[in-house]
């Protein structure tokens, strides 16, 4: 519990932090070939906070974090309606989906180790913009493992490969190299699904410290942890967007809609 | 406590009875070759020694070795690789990693597996108007190599694909997530991956071309012909295309020569198809997931 608390804490001391409107959510609805996944959210995320999203399965959290890096272009059925606005600028009008998605760094559920050495994995992203000075990138490989809770095991083998990890360690290379990006938002689809829950608390932790440099957007199946991260979270349920509301008044009751109350009743209460 | 029951007895048996039976069907399978090997062994096997390899056929083709045409094969093959191979694997890397995944690429993807049944003799004829009349490359190397490529760029493309296919899909979108492009993710990762396959499946596809005789012997290939070539636009002998001659068309040739002639394409194919695998090992050994 003293976990929660400090964390809870830290949070509102850090509250003042959240500004500017960093995503900008209108009428986003999304399909699967013609069978509808989300239905007309409109949601706004802000600088420097980490927005919590939780609901039940299969109520679109996942096709709602593809929409936000164009990944819909990804797969051929899918297709998003509605403005996303990153930065004030829609994502679609970025001439190309490759800058973009440079600046987001992305974690999904199931975790892929490039089939390439652990350092390649997380030196890909900077090498891909350009950088090729070795000592840069050995700062950025060694600043990013150790963010992502990994650095320790893995400091006397970063050449093996990172295919070869343990499920909960790919996982960790996976945010480490969605952090090597240097990205201005990141978002987490249950990160910690595969990951104990000692290091768990660590990755928070990161995130946590996180949160004064990028914005976070963090799906999770764990209502405690939103609790624990989110500063605001947003109820979806079977494609739609029920509510949206600061994280500890959902938590403590004061709910836009009862069907709230019963999600974060239902599972913990 | 768990005792085997019945049922769990007959599961045995009809787990046993089908291993046995696909065992034998492959047996089957494997003993015309071996019948074949063996008989092309016990005939040609005494014609076999480096003076056979490396002297020119003499006496209008009934005595003396096989040279010209040995090296002649190795030329149609090497260029026809050199031809196909940057062809076709671009072609399955566009089908692959950029085409639309729509109707269009599927119907493609289908005319080129087709493409793959068209009869050798179809592609021999394209291949003297294309290549000898139309580019006046003449009956040459080149004319009768580009015939072989041609015909082996279905397969080729094919085999390509699978190799790219078999890369898991979540590489290619983790690799995207980070903003690489599709070319970046292609050559960073995809390619590295799937380069041991493509190669091996390539090697294999064309080398075993070099068995073929119709493509080459209107575009190319010549009966007699005891130089050897000098460039891709010289005519040249083939193993094929000799061991069709000397059995069908050339009196008195003594009855081991054919098989001798035979045993050295075999031989040539396979230590082709030995290299192509090796090459696959030593890449594989350093496979990544
Ligand atoms: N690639 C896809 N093709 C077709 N339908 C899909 C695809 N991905 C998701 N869906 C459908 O979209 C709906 C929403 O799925 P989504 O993955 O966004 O849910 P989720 O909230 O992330 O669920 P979970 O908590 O289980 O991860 C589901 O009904 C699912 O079947
Ligand atoms: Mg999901």
């Amino acid at each position: 519990m003293t976990a929660i608390d400090t964390g809870q804490h830290q949070r509102s001391a850090d509250e003042g932090l959240a500004g500017d409107v960093k995503i900008d959510v209108r009428n986003l609805s999304i399909g699967y070939a013609g069978k509808s996944a989300l239905r007309n959210v409109s949601l706004e995320i802000r600088e420097h906070e980490i927005f919590g999203i939780i609901g039940p399965a299969n109520s679109g959290k996942t096709s709602f974090l593809r929409a936000l890096n164009r990944m819909d272009e990804f797969t051929e059925s899918m297709t998003v309606d509605g403005a996303i606005r990153f930065n004030g600028r829609d994502v679609r009008e970025w001439r190309n989906a490759y800058a973009l998605r440079r600046r987001i760094g992305v974690v999904f559920p199931l975790p892929v180790g490039l089939p390439m050495s652990i350092y390649d994995n997380v030196a890909l992203a900077p090498r891909l913009s350009g950088i090729r000075k070795k000592q840069q990138l050995d700062d950025i490989v060694e600043r990013c493992l150790s963010r992502a809770a990994l650095w320790d095991e893995v400091r006397d083998r970063l050449g093996s490969l990172g295919s070869l990890l343990s499920g909960g360690q790919q996982q960790r290379l996976t945010i480490a190299r969605a952090l090597s990006q240097d990205p201005e938002l990141l978002l987490l689809d249950e990160f910690s699904i595969a990951v104990d829950p000692v290091t768990t608390m660590r990755i928070e932790d990161v995130l946590k410290e996180l949160r004064r440099e990028i914005t976070i957007v963090l799906v999770t199946n764990l209502v405690q942890q939103a609790r624990r991260l989110a500063s605001r979270t947003a109820f979806f349920l079977m494609g739609e967007c029920v509510e949206v509301n600061d994280t500890e008044a959902m938590f403590t009751g004061t709910v836009k809609d009862p069907r709230t109350r019963e999600y974060v009743e239902g599972r913990f209460g | 406590m768990f005792e085997a029951t019945e049922l769990n007895f007959r599961d045995n048996r009809v787990e046993w009875a089908v291993k046995a039976l696909f065992l034998l069907m492959t047996l089957l399978l494997i003993l015309p070759v071996l019948l074949i090997l063996g008989v092309l062994l016990y005939r040609g096997g005494p014609v076999l020694s480096w003076e056979f390899l490396f002297t020119q056929p003499t006496n209008g083709m009934t005595a003396g070795g096989v040279l010209p045409a040995l090296v002649g094969t190795i030329w149609l093959v090497v260029v026809a690789l050199l031809a196909s191979v940057p062809i076709g694997v671009a072609a399955a890397i566009y089908l692959s990693e950029y085409a639309p995944q729509n109707a269009l690429t599927r119907a493609i993807n289908l005319a080129i597996i087709n493409l793959a049944g068209v009869p050798s003799i179809v592609h021999a004829l394209f291949g003297v108007g294309a290549f000898v009349y139309f580019f006046r490359f003449g009956t040459s190397i080149l004319a009768a190599s580009l015939t072989l490529a041609i015909m082996t760029l279905p397969v080729v493309i094919v085999s390509t694909l699978e190799s790219l296919r078999a890369v898991p899909h979540a590489f290619r979108e983790a690799c995207w997530n980070m903003g690489a492009t599709r070319w970046q993710t292609i050559w960073r990762v995809v390619l590295p991956n799937s380069i041991s396959g493509i190669l091996t499946g390539v090697i294999l596809e064309v080398s075993r071309t070099a068995g073929e005789t119709a493509p080459i012997m209107f575009t190319g290939a010549a009966m007699f012909m005891p130089l050897l070539p000098r460039s891709v636009f010289d005519q040249t002998m083939a193993l094929s295309l000799h061991l069709y001659t000397i059995s069908m068309n050339v009196p008195d040739v003594p009855e081991a020569l054919p098989y001798g002639v035979a045993l050295v394409l075999i031989g040539l194919i396979l230590s082709m198809n030995a290299i192509s695998i090796g090459f696959r090992t030593v890449l594989r050994s350093r496979r990544k997931w």
